[in-house]
């Protein structure tokens, strides 16, 4: 881990160093780390791996994943949906909830035997094998080369087979035309959508905006990390605790993980 | 060949036809665009069911297509004589209810305008993907089946060009089938019998659109069809609407017992509301029962309209069929949690409602408006009326007075 | 699309190049755009080669950024508003007068971009009251 810091140092100093040189690239957040040691710290110990330098593509050596505790997961805490969508820019009003988007939503479920109760978050799983991916015709649904599950709205005909193939309810297709975008998250209408993991974000060395939230709210329900990395928190809690991949009959392997169920 | 003049009454009927399909066509484009402005929130489709109306218009006329050309292969490939003067329109209509069922489809993406990139970048892990080459290829090999049928010098090579029609069809609903089959998320679908059955319900819909054009174009020129002729293809349209309805029982049965689905199978034939009504209303009782009925019963068949009215049954079962399988498929929701009672404010665990707008019905129909238009144009211009050689007929064997 | 836009170009030089050596008799029937350029001679290449090859600038970045998660490229989009939006509407769009807008209204070439992207600099989207949104709409199912 301490061998990480000290890159992460390095490598933020190199990209914002190059970075001066850009007119209006996306915010140093590597930098920022350097001067906020405080939040550096927290990012890290959520995150666990570095910023990636400007003009460094997504490296497959890393694979981003979530746990997510239900045990600490409140019945009607919707923290992490709130703060999905203002960091997404998700702000449209639908006359027909249905028709929303939705990156990120609470389930509560019921054990029909027992009545034994849980609540948890439930988004883009960002499968190694993701079904959304295999359907698209024209490839605009894609994993990135760190796991991220990502819509190419570029090339998106707004088919919607991914919504047929996705076992999780994960994707949504915007209904309407949009204008309240966030810079950083683009998203439109006539295209399928869904949760980034904050890839705007954890490309900045930060951790996505539900975690962060629920941290920062004392819930700790969520960590996020790169499940490569035997250090990582994740990888450590996961190697510890009994967590469970929705669906896992389906062999999808899954970056995000329940505990608790 | 004698080129015969259409009377004044003819030109008339002709023009007032081509202007109702028009009608028709225009209106589902106009709808088409105005969904395509103001984004798909003018239609009845939601994030749960996303796949409406247009996808049950659209894959019935592509499905369709398939089947239509059958009628030209039992001729080409199976060497039968009598289907020989239908292979042209079977061709024909072939063309045209795939263009028909595609421009739906099409219509409906939310981003129409970019349809071209389906055609530019390809993912060939995707069942769509395989689509994007199935159907162009089709039409091609279609379009050279008709070239050697129509052409004296390529005569030579209709059965070559038959076969390969033929075999292709056969690939291509497998694909449509597949779109369905491959789909491991949901509890309707993800099963490889849903190619066969597709196949299946090819050749019954696909006869029975050809037989309803058929009976129009020969009531057009005060023809009737062969009575040798009608028994023979009452009897196949029979033969493929049992066929059809073995394979839905067997799909249903394998949910039942092999992959355990018995809360979607009661949701689908006994407690889901409109879907068990259209599933035995609408496709087992208008949609089998009663054409077969009509195409069996020794009295009834022989009567004028019988097989037509059973053909067009055939037709309204089959939406029924793939009305049930599409929005009730979607319709169910997703088991993520077995053994457990879900509920979340995205309508997890709960039964999605589904009611077409106006555009989306408009659009729906275009399909058929389409497909009616252009089969009004191409049979006046090509002229691929069925004519039958009686002597032929009967050195084949098939009248026997 | 960007083939259309290269013609497009083409043809809008060659008119203006007849129009300025007086070779078309009158007042062209189009006015020709009027940009306002905020931040002139900071762009990240020159003038010519912006105007010719900018959808190809965009694109690769595009595909650069989303699909191989390259980030700080110069050619971002979001550079481009943050310098050329407007300081009276602070966005790139929305009167003939702004940076996108004034040009390829002139060239009658659709814009893709603003579909899905913000075209105001240093936007920040303002979320959304829980009452608004289907995902918390009443929170307890």
């Amino acid at each position: 881990m301490s061998e990480h810091h000290i890159n992460t140092e390095k490598d933020s100093g190199n990209g914002g160093a190059s970075r001066r040189n850009f007119i209006g690239a996306v915010a140093a957040a590597g930098g920022l780390a350097a001067i906020a040691p405080g939040i550096h710290l927290v990012q890290v110990s959520q995150a666990n791996t570095p910023p990636r330098p400007a003009g460094e593509a997504a490296s497959k050596a890393v694979r981003w994943g979530m746990l997510i505790d239900t045990t600490k997961c409140a019945s009607g805490c919707t923290d992490c949906v709130k703060a999905c969508a203002t960091e997404n820019g998700i702000n449209e009003t639908v006359k027909d909830a249905r028709q929303g988007s939705q990156w990120i939503r609470k389930i509560d479920i019921k054990e029909v035997k027992t009545g034994r109760t849980h609540s948890l978050p439930m988004l883009c799983q960002h499968c190694a094998n993701p079904p959304c991916v295999d359907v698209c015709p024209t490839g605009a649904s894609m994993k990135r080369a760190d796991g991220i599950v990502l819509v190419d709205r570029h090339i998106c005909i707004g088919c919607r087979y991914c919504m047929m193939a996705c076992p999780y309810k994960a994707r949504s297709f915007v209904h309407q035309p949009l204008t309240e975008q966030n810079p950083e998250v683009p998203r439109g209408q006539g295209c399928v959508e869904s949760c980034t993991f904050c890839v705007h974000r954890v490309d900045k060395g930060q951790i996505p905006a539900c975690v962060e939230t629920c941290t920062k709210e004392g819930h700790n329900a969520m960590l996020f990390g790169d499940l490569n990395d035997p250090n990582s928190e994740i990888s450590r809690r996961v190697a510890q605790v009994t967590t469970t991949q929705v669906r896992a009959d389906l062999k999808l392997d899954l970056g995000v993980r329940y505990q608790g169920i | 060949m004698k080129i015969e003049q259409y009377t004044p009454a003819e030109e008339r009927l002709f023009y007032i036809l081509l202007a109702l399909g028009g009608l028709v066509s225009a209106l589902g484009l106009a709808a088409a665009y105005y969904m395509e402005h103001s984004g798909h929130v003018v239609t009845g489709m939601t994030n749960q069911v996303f796949w409406g109306l247009p996808h049950v218009f659209g894959i019935f006329l592509i499905v369709a297509a398939s089947g239509v050309l059958n009628v030209a292969s039992i001729g080409s490939v199976f060497g039968k004589k009598a289907y020989k003067p239908r292979a042209p329109l079977s061709g024909l209509l072939a063309i045209i209810m795939l263009a028909a069922g595609l421009a739906i489809i099409m219509l409906d993406l939310g981003r129409a305008d970019r349809v071209l990139i389906a055609a530019t970048h390809v993912n060939l892990t995707s069942v769509f993907g395989w689509n994007m080459i199935l159907y162009p290829v089709f039409f091609g090999l279609v379009g050279l089946y008709l070239w050697t049928l129509m052409d004296r010098r390529m005569n030579a090579y209709y059965k070559a060009a038959g076969f390969s029609a033929f075999i292709w069809r056969l690939v291509m609903t497998t694909g449509t089938g597949s779109i369905f089959g491959f789909v491991v998320a949901r509890q309707a679908y993800q099963s490889a019998i849903l190619a066969p059955m597709f196949i299946i319900m090819s050749f019954a819909w696909g006869l029975a659109v050809f037989l309803l054009v058929q009976r129009s174009m020969y009531a057009w020129n005060n023809m009737e069809l062969n009575p040798a002729l009608r028994q023979r293809l009452k009897n196949l349209l029979g033969t493929f609407i049992t066929a059809v309805l073995y394979f839905v029982i067997v799909y249903h049965l394998t949910n039942i017992y092999y992959a355990k689905e018995t809360a979607f199978e009661h949701f689908i034939l006994v407690s889901g509301g409109v879907y068990p009504l259209l599933f035995w209303g609408g496709y087992v009782v208008v949609g089998t029962l009663l054409p077969l009925f009509l195409l069996y019963h020794p009295a009834i068949w022989q009567k004028s309209g019988a097989v037509s009215f059973a053909a067009a049954l055939t037709i309204i079962g089959g939406l029924c069929q793939l009305y049930v399988f599409i929005i009730g498929g979607q319709a169910f929701p997703l088991e993520m949690f077995p053994g457990m009672e879900v509920t979340s404010t995205f309508f997890d665990g709960a039964i999605g409602t589904y009611v077409p707008s106006v555009p989306e019905i408009l659009l729906s129909l275009s399909g058929i408006g389409i497909g009616f238009t252009l089969t009004v144009i191409g049979v006046r211009v090509l002229r691929f009326l069925p004519q039958d050689d009686v002597a032929m007929l009967k050195d084949a064997g098939y009248l026997h007075d | 699309m960007l083939r259309t836009f290269r013609l497009a170009v083409g043809v809008l030089s060659a008119v203006a190049a007849l129009v300025t050596t007086g070779a078309v008799a009158g007042e062209s029937r189009v006015p020709k755009p009027a940009i306002t350029i905020e931040n002139p001679g900071k762009c990240v290449a020159p003038v010519e080669e912006m105007r010719r090859n900018h959808m190809d600038m965009l694109k690769h970045t595009r595909d650069k950024t989303m699909r191989e998660g390259v980030r700080g490229m110069k050619t971002s989009l979001n550079g481009c508003i943050e310098c050329h939006a407007s300081k009276k509407t602070g966005s790139v769009l929305g009167s003939n007068e702004n940076f996108c807008q004034s040009c390829h209204a002139y060239a009658a070439v659709k814009l893709d971009c603003w579909d899905c992207h913000q075209p105001k600099a240093n936007y920040k989207a303002t979320g959304t009251a829980p009452a608004d949104h289907p995902g918390t709409a009443g929170a307890k199912p």
